[in-house]
């Protein structure tokens, strides 16, 4: 009874003090315009939720049965001037909301580059903004900083009021990178890459995490993000750059994308430049064909039955100047290597005249 | 400490006779689990006991599981939806628990391989396993009953529908003990549902138990809606039907129109998991956001599927504890229809935070908030039917005002959450959490609540004790803001959904609260089991002789007697104008006592059981792996169904004096009661 | 509105049933209603693999596209088989309503022999594929595309298995109301597949060749 009684008080005082709404004083300016515009929807809303509880209560306690004083019409069940301002009430305000949600969701499409860094600060066109390379891991957070050359595990740094465009992805299964004080959540997925972009206005120490649950760690898959001034920012880097236990390079990664739970922060002294590309096609481990190579042979109508043995021959063809002509090049030096009749329905064994053929071709076009 | 989850059975190895199968898959090494795990055997076998001693094995054989009257059905869902109420609080308790001590510094008493597994299970089993049953009840009793029908139009369907959803039921609650379930969430999105990520049983278990009864679902919706259709009393036209009539068809073409979407869905996740396949998977060309389109665009009509039918339910109560009709039948009808369309086109606001384009993001978050336009005025039919009324605050109706208040705020926030930008701060989160419980239980467990306490003299003859009642509806309203509101300040304070773990104690009052809610709901939930039993045991006391037990009804059920006899009416009714049975009480109906005529009727089969339990057999061997008893089960089911099919002598007459003795009955308890 | 001014016996609010001979025929056009209700359902499950297969169906996994693959020659044959079997339900359908048992079973068991040519075709292309390695694992688009064949081909087979259940019940009890609901039941169930197949060489197939 007792530790009700405490926990009660507990509960009552935590709940009075309310001071740790993250979402509706956030620290960035797209994070402040998302939780303005949730204060003006719900304004809006409550000139139409706000009557209808009132009225409840109204008509429950006015019409109760023993208040004989009220009226009583058990017919009464129609009015057309009553249902036009019942219909047309709400689509008044829903007419509102739509058109706020319209300017809102393409003001604040995370796609976006930003227009401005807060309400009186246009952005400078000359700051180039900051990119960081977030991957979601099983359960971790890697972030990678083309521009500076260094990768972090569960920490991250920005400057306050530079522009940040976030790239993101995932090496396993669904996540959400989600830094409240920043700027609103955005899934990451394997084999995709969806972008955020945000700034932080005010330095400090703000906590990000997955939002969207991903399995056993998911809960400790949170990490710390800082806004630091532009001294603190480069001394963040430096630090990183003397910290870091070693170069992020492919066999670094594949080791690091080993499930953990609660990873310590980790700092790398430089980064592979190929390594993002390669997160995001999936091929860091090299045996693997790469997503867009892949994709580019499906859209270049498919790899043949060939393909289901060696999809390998196809490594390569994303980045080739004339894809097109690389994939016939490829096909061509397959049907040279089988005869005609065997093309279709047979699987085509690569020999070796025909591989050099096309090491050959693939070295030409690259060049 | 990474392979915590799959450190203590191996589900790789494969056995021809048994399987999967091992002795390791029983949670002996959970103390938790194996002490529920005795509870329910020593239980179990209680109940068993109780049975055989009572005989009572051949009356629930021959009355109620071969039973194809819609009546017995109906109640038959109602108690499956109770049992596993208790069976998916019980796990929102354990959550609750879990979260309020880990937030006040520590680290709990479940780690993430159980606590993930109980709020998949919990979301799941309160969908499916209460939530659909709940509303598939009342839609199989009441329905029939309003339009003036002596049953479904396909009898035989209908007890074999109930028996696949409770087919599914008995595999979630076999997977408490007979290896695991799923921790994948109850949407399973893959590729965390995928072979790679979730190598255990669990999912397995999701999706054979989601697969047959949603098979039983869609083939129940299939029957109410030709029930409908095909078997409304003469005179009573679509615009003369009452509100819940509507809401039962509009629901029911929703299932039909979503449920195999889901069954497809389900079919090609299990081709990813048992064949290998590629549809979900992250590589060789697959896609898991069509995963997420595919179960959301089956998900979110569900949505509607599980509140339209409660819409009907408050538009029966309302009219008839304010002694008024309805204000606004059409508008009422429309808006269903318009919420049954409209739910098709939303789906997309779950993913907002997918990175669609502003085109896309914006449009579906207009065509969400657009549905607010025709809830809102059913609300306001609702307030209007209050207006200028006689107001009796019985139980159906506190239950009724209590979700109007609360549903708003649910409504509310769920129009604040399809504001895409704003969707991108909240989704996820604790708010959202708030918010889908505040329209779920705001919404659909009222009127579930309220349905129950207003047709339950209808079903069984006597009336709920009030006190009780209001107990329980005191509790659960008090409980709900206590449980929900705390969620909404901690989804602002940026906290996600599905922690089972938390660093800083910040939070803890908050989560504490919620937990003192949450058992207020157990206490809510104590008060109706209560409820129940002192309603049985002063039946003679609360007993209604009239059929009309609330004096105000209005539509057919209450024509006839409570319990209605099983050919529901001895004459089928004729309609002439909207609310027909308070028409007939205006109008000096007198009830015909003689001149009966032979009843067609459809014979109690057991088809239906035998049926299930192949299928539920062939549902747990593909779980396991052990092909020849899934091939097994699966002949035998299909001879069997083959078998009935020869079966032509289907139904029977009941003779006129039969239909007599009854009515007699009847007469000689009118008359009592009017003298009483 | 009807006032409630009227007298009682002006009312009449139950039915007479006086024929309850004609009370038996209230369920037959339920049962079709609720049989086509439930194709409908089926169709959606197809619209959800057809679906599947536009979205997924250009994903080849760098290996075969339905160019390198399909015979469209042998799935000409099948198309036709399966034409020509729903043409033959229709004959065994007139015949029914001729009241003539034995040319409804004969035409009955030419359109099953025709149902189980199409089966064998596809089973015969399914293993072809398989052996070159065109497997369902293979890559999304042959996920796809066996499942989306393959799903009508398990509806074909239980077509065919429900209309030789349905030659054994004629057998026994003749053309009587029931049985002719149950045909006319597995009539519409054929033609929905046909309808179906349609689809699939079309948008599978054809276009698959073609593109």
């Amino acid at each position: 009874m007792k530790y009700v009684k405490h926990a009660l008080l507990l509960a009552i005082a935590s709940l009075l003090c309310g001071c740790n709404l993250v979402v509706m004083s956030p620290s960035g300016d797209i994070a402040q315009q998302q939780s303005d515009l949730i204060i003006y929807s719900t304004i809006l809303m409550l000139i139409v939720v706000l009557p209808v509880m009132a009225l409840t209560v109204f008509f429950a306690i006015k019409y109760r049965a023993s208040n004989k004083d009220a009226a009583y019409e058990p017919d009464w069940h129609h009015s057309t001037s009553l249902e036009m301002v019942i219909w047309a009430v709400p689509m008044a305000i829903i007419l509102c909301l739509a058109g706020l949600t319209w300017v809102a969701t393409h003001r604040l499409d995370p796609y976006q580059p930003l227009t401005r860094i807060s309400e009186d600060q246009p952005v400078d066109e000359t700051v180039e903004p900051l990119v960081i390379q977030v991957v979601a891991m099983d359960w971790k957070w890697l972030f990678v900083y083309p521009q500076y050359g260094i990768a972090a595990v569960n920490e991250a740094a920005a400057p306050v009021d530079r522009p940040i465009k976030f790239e993101i992805t995932s090496t396993t299964v669904m996540n959400s990178f989600y830094v409240p004080a920043l700027a609103g959540q955005i899934y990451a997925m394997p084999g995709m890459q969806t972008e955020l972009n945000a700034v932080i206005n005010k330095a400090g120490d703000y906590k990000g995490f997955s939002a969207n649950y991903s399995g056993a760690g998911f809960s400790h898959m949170d990490f710390r993000f800082h806004g630091v001034d532009t001294g603190g920012f480069d001394a963040w880097v430096e630090k990183v750059r003397a910290e870091g236990k070693s170069e992020l390079g492919r066999t670094q990664f594949l080791s690091l994308d080993q499930k953990s739970i609660d990873h310590p922060v980790t700092y790398y002294t430089a980064v592979d430049q190929e390594l993002w590309g390669a997160i995001l096609n999936q091929c860091v481990d090299s045996s693997k064909l790469c997503q867009n190579d892949m994709m580019m042979v499906d859209a270049l109508g498919g790899g043949g039955i060939e393909g289901l043995t060696m999809r390998d021959i196809f490594a390569g063809i994303c980045s080739s100047d004339d894809p097109a002509g690389l994939l016939t090049g490829i096909q061509r030096a397959n049907a040279e290597t089988a005869p005609q009749s065997e093309r279709k329905m047979t699987l085509v064994q690569l020999d070796g005249e025909g591989l050099g053929l096309l090491d050959a071709l693939k070295t030409r076009q690259t060049n | 400490m990474a392979g915590e989850a799959l450190a203590h059975v191996d589900y790789s190895r494969w056995d021809p006779i048994f399987g999967k199968l091992g002795w390791d898959i029983f949670p002996f090494y959970e103390p938790v689990v194996l002490a529920t795990f005795i509870g329910v055997v020593i239980g179990g076998m209680a109940l068993l006991g109780a049975l055989t001693y009572f005989r009572l094995w051949g009356y629930l054989w021959k009355e109620w599981f071969t039973s194809i009257d819609h009546k017995k059905i109906g109640i038959m869902y109602m108690v499956l939806a109770l049992v596993m109420l208790v069976r998916g609080f019980a796990d929102a308790l354990l959550m609750r628990v879990q979260q309020a001590w880990a937030a006040s510094g520590g680290t709990g008493y479940l780690d993430s391989h159980h606590y993930d597994q109980i709020f998949t299970a919990h979301g799941m089993i309160m969908i499916f396993f209460v939530a659909m049953p709940f509303v598939t009840g009342f839609m199989n009793y009441v329905m029939p009953l309003q339009i003036g029908a002596r049953d479904v139009a396909f009898p035989f369907l209908n007890n074999f529908s109930f028996w696949l959803t409770t087919s599914g039921a008995i595999l979630v609650m076999i997977s408490l003990f007979v290896g695991e379930f799923s921790t994948a969430g109850w949407l399973a999105y893959p590729p965390l549902s995928g072979l790679e990520f979730s190598p255990s049983v669990g999912v397995d278990y999701y999706i054979w138990a989601l697969q047959i009864a949603g098979i039983g679902t869609t083939l129940s919706g299939i029957n109410l809606i030709v029930t409908i259709v095909k078997m409304r009393a003469p005179g009573m036209d679509y615009m003369k039907m009452p509100v819940f009539c509507w809401t039962t068809l509009c629901t029911n073409i929703l299932i039909v129109a979503t449920f195999p979407i889901l069954t497809a869905t389900l079919a090609l996740l299990t081709a990813d998991r048992y064949l290998g396949t590629h549809f979900f998977t992250s590589d060789m060309g697959g896609s898991p956001m069509m995963y997420v389109n595919l179960i959301w665009i089956w998900g979110h009509p569900e949505v509607y599927i599980l509140t339209l039918p409660v819409f009907g339910i408050f538009s029966e109560v309302v009219p008839t504890f304010t002694g008024k009709r309805l204000f606004g039948y059409t508008s009422m009808v429309y808006a269903t229809a318009v919420i049954m369309i409209l739910s098709y086109l939303v789906w997309l606001h779950h993913f907002f935070t997918m990175g669609a384009g502003a085109d896309v993001n914006s449009f579906f978050g207009i065509t969400t908030m657009v549905i607010s336009i025709p809830t809102g005025a059913k609300l306001f039919n609702w307030l209007f039917t209050l207006y200028k009324g006689r107001i009796r605050f019985e139980v159906p109706m506190l239950w009724t005002i209590g979700f109007m208040l609360t549903f708003v705020i649910g409504g509310m926030t769920g129009v604040l959450l399809a504001v895409p930008p704003a969707d991108y701060v909240l989704h996820n989160s604790l708010f959202l959490i708030a918010h889908f419980h505040n329209v779920i239980i705001g919404g659909v467990v009222f009127g579930v609540f309220a349905g129950i306490s207003y047709w339950f003299p209808k079903a069984f003859g006597f009336k709920l004790d009030p006190f009780w009642g209001k107990v329980s509806f005191w509790c659960w309203l008090v409980g709900f803001y206590l449980a929900f509101m705390p969620l909404y300040v901690l989804g602002l304070m940026g906290v996600t959904r599905r922690l089972s773990q938390f660093e800083d104690t910040i939070y803890a009052g908050y989560f504490i609260t919620a937990l003192l809610g949450a058992l207020l709901i157990a206490c809510g939930i104590g008060a109706f089991l209560l409820q129940l039993f002192v309603s049985i045991r002063n039946r003679e006391k609360l007993k209604d002789t009239t059929g009309d037990p609330w004096g105000t009804g209005r539509t057919l059920e209450w024509a006839t007697s409570s319990p209605p006899p099983y050919y529901n009416f001895a004459f089928t009714p004729k309609v002439h104008q909207i609310d027909a049975w308070w028409h007939m009480k205006k109008a000096g109906y007198v009830r015909p006592t003689e001149g009966f005529e032979p009843i067609h009727m459809p014979k109690y089969t057991g088809t239906g059981v035998i049926l299930t339990i192949f299928i539920t057999g062939m549902g747990f061997a593909l779980v396991w792996h052990i092909w020849w008893l899934a091939l097994v089960t699966f002949i035998l089911a299909l001879a069997y169904g083959i078998d009935h099919t020869f079966n032509y002598k289907r139904d029977y007459y009941v003779q006129p004096d039969e239909v007599a003795a009854i009515e007699g009955e009847r007469t000689k308890l009118l008359s009592s009661g009017g003298n009483a | 509105m009807m006032t409630t001014q009227t007298s009682p016996e002006a009312i009449d609010f139950y039915v007479r049933e006086t024929h309850h001979d004609g009370e038996e025929h209230h369920h037959e056009p339920g049962t079709l209603l609720g049989f086509w209700i439930y194709l409908m359902s089926d169709c959606l499950i197809f619209g959800t693999l057809f679906a599947t297969y536009a979205v997924l169906g250009r994903n080849f996994a760098a290996g075969p596209s339905p160019a390198d693959l399909f015979e469209i020659d042998m799935i000409l044959v099948s198309t036709f088989m399966l034409l020509f079997s729903s043409i033959t339900y229709g004959f065994s359908v007139l015949r029914m309503h001729k009241g003539d048992l034995r040319g409804t079973q004969l035409w009955l068991i030419v359109t099953g022999l025709f149902g189980l040519a199409f089966l064998g075709l596809e089973i015969k292309e399914f293993t072809h594929l398989w052996h070159v390695g065109a497997t369902p694992m293979a890559s999304a688009f042959l996920s796809s595309f066996y499942t989306l064949v393959g799903t009508h081909g398990l509806h074909v087979t239980a077509g065919c298995i429900w209309l030789f259940v349905l030659l054994a019940q004629l057998q026994i009890h003749g053309i009587t109301r029931e049985n002719k609901r149950r045909v006319m039941c597995l009539s519409m169930f054929w033609h929905f597949l046909d309808l179906i197949w349609i689809g699939v060489f079309s948008f599978v197939y054809l276009a698959g060749v073609t593109v």
